[in-house]
């Protein structure tokens, strides 16, 4: 049976039939496209598929896209301005605090808000507001590198 | 991996969420989704209809009056930590919550559902008790406050009813001279408490007249060590008090798992009970 929702996610409204038990994290990559938001550990501890909904961060492998309903979400597609990137993807960048890449869009998106929340975060907050965030590849250390000089440039735009 | 297939239902009003709960067996509430949803794509929980509950408004916020603090069912864990109110005047459950999991599940879990789900590896459950809070149910018929100590009743089981909602919780101020500390050992992995200790102690004139130290983690219900309460009264309240005092820890039956033994899990209590004493007491000064 489904039930129908509304919802804008970067910028646009979609109007979609879904099955109550779709999670958000589906929806968005499987109905809408948006793959750039990613699936790591489906237990809820991993943080790879954090999206912005009504401005916090949140984990939508654990929310239904119902639940979501009439709701402003925006993913990692949704950082860029005409291709220029976000300045916390450019401190990724800079920094290197990518290797595989796989944790990288959640990561981004639970450091935007990070920063947003908290624009003087010092290494400490930040270590410890990224703990919903995992990464298999970089040890951290260029990470929070990134986080920290996208804070000082006064990175949550 | 996603659950079974249910029913969805938005409820409109407490009324409305208690309507739709007597017409359909077999449903349950959805608030943050954030112990639920995790149960049920691992098909441990599988309800045929879920009645969300996120959107009620009246069941969201923090109001105070003279004594007390109420905290609506479906406050968030973060809006716990970020209160002004709780952090003047019942700074221990802001701590609590501030230590649950990260921010994206403190954006989204609620203290409703918190203790509704009484998963004892929780952060609130023990703090509650020792703060002897008391929790609102309502049924279409009748208000229920619950003592904090009467809510839990066994793993994973309260005495919410099957007809009932959590509306509140109400907490009292902690007036002057009162310290609260609440101290989490944490599992490696998931971020639950292995150990968590909730100590509350009052002074006055240099001794010590309310005690109460209640642990998380440890038993399957949160357990109160009154024992050790009581041997508190009247004393200084010293690091030698302290000693004294927790030798009158005894925890039945501890949980044992994988991760930790009953053993282990009852030498964490030892240490962190009096760690979370002291600094209540340092707190209290
Ligand atoms: C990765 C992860 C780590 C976590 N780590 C911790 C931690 O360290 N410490 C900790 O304490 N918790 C932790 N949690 C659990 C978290 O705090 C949950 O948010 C909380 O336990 C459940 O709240 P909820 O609003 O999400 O409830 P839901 O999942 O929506 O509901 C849980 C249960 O409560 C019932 N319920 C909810 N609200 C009401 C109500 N108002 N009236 C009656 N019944 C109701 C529901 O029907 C359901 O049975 C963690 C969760 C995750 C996903
Ligand atoms: S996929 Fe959502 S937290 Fe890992
Ligand atoms: S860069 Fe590979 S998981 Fe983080």
């Amino acid at each position: 049976m489904g039930i129908t929702i509304s919802v804008e996610v970067n910028g646009t409204t979609y109007e979609r039939e879904v099955e109550p038990r779709t999670l958000l994290v589906h929806f968005l990559r499987e109905e809408l496209r948006l793959t750039g938001t990613n699936v790591g550990c489906e237990t809820s501890l991993c943080g790879a598929c954090t999206v912005h909904l009504d401005g916090l961060a949140v984990k939508s492998c654990t929310q239904l896209a119902v639940q979501a309903d009439g709701a402003k979400i925006t993913t990692i597609e949704g950082l860029a301005d005409n291709g220029s990137l976000h300045p916390m993807q450019q401190a990724f960048w800079d920094e290197h605090g990518l290797q595989c890449g796989y944790c990288t869009p959640g990561m981004i998106m639970a450091a935007t808000k990070l920063v947003e929340d908290n624009p003087d975060a010092s290494e400490d907050d930040i270590r410890h507001g990224l703990k919903g965030n995992l990464c298999r590849c970089t040890g951290y250390q260029n990470i929070v590198k990134a986080v920290a000089s996208a804070a000082k440039a006064g990175g949550a735009r | 991996m996603f659950p079974s297939a249910f029913d969805y239902h938005r409820a409109s009003s407490i009324d409305d969420a208690l309507d739709l709960l007597a017409s359909h067996s077999e449903a349950k509430f959805l608030a943050g989704g954030h112990s639920l949803i995790p149960m049920m794509k691992l098909r441990l929980a599988e309800p045929g209809v879920l009645i969300d509950i996120g959107r009620l408004d009246e069941l969201k916020g923090i109001s105070e009056d003279n004594g007390s603090i109420r905290v609506g069912s479906l406050t968030t864990h973060a809006a716990l930590a970020a209160s002004e109110a709780l952090r003047r005047d019942c700074p221990i459950l802001a701590e609590a919550a501030a230590l649950i999991a990260d921010p994206q599940v403190r954006n989204k879990g609620t203290i409703g559902g918190n203790i509704a789900h009484a998963d004892p590896a929780s952060d609130l459950p023990a703090v509650l008790v020792a703060l002897g809070a008391t929790i609102h149910l309502k049924s279409k018929s009748a208000d229920r406050p619950v003592a904090a100590a009467d809510f839990f009743v066994d793993l994973l089981a309260t005495s919410l009813a099957d007809n009932e909602i959590m509306t509140a919780i109400e907490i009292p101020k902690l007036g002057a001279g009162t310290g609260s500390a609440y101290l989490k050992v944490e599992h490696p992995a998931s971020g639950y408490a292995v150990c968590g200790a909730a100590a509350l102690i009052t002074i006055a004139n240099g001794s010590v007249s309310a005690a109460k130290l209640a642990f998380n983690g440890v038993t399957a219900i949160p357990f109160a060590a009154d024992g050790v309460s009581e041997a508190l009264l009247g004393s200084d309240a010293g690091d030698e008090a302290v000693d004294r005092a927790m030798a009158a820890l005894a925890v039945a039956d501890p949980m044992s798992d994988s991760y930790a033994s009953g053993e282990y899990r009852t030498a964490l209590a030892r240490a962190y009970g009096k760690r979370a004493i002291r600094a209540a007491r340092d707190r209290a000064a």
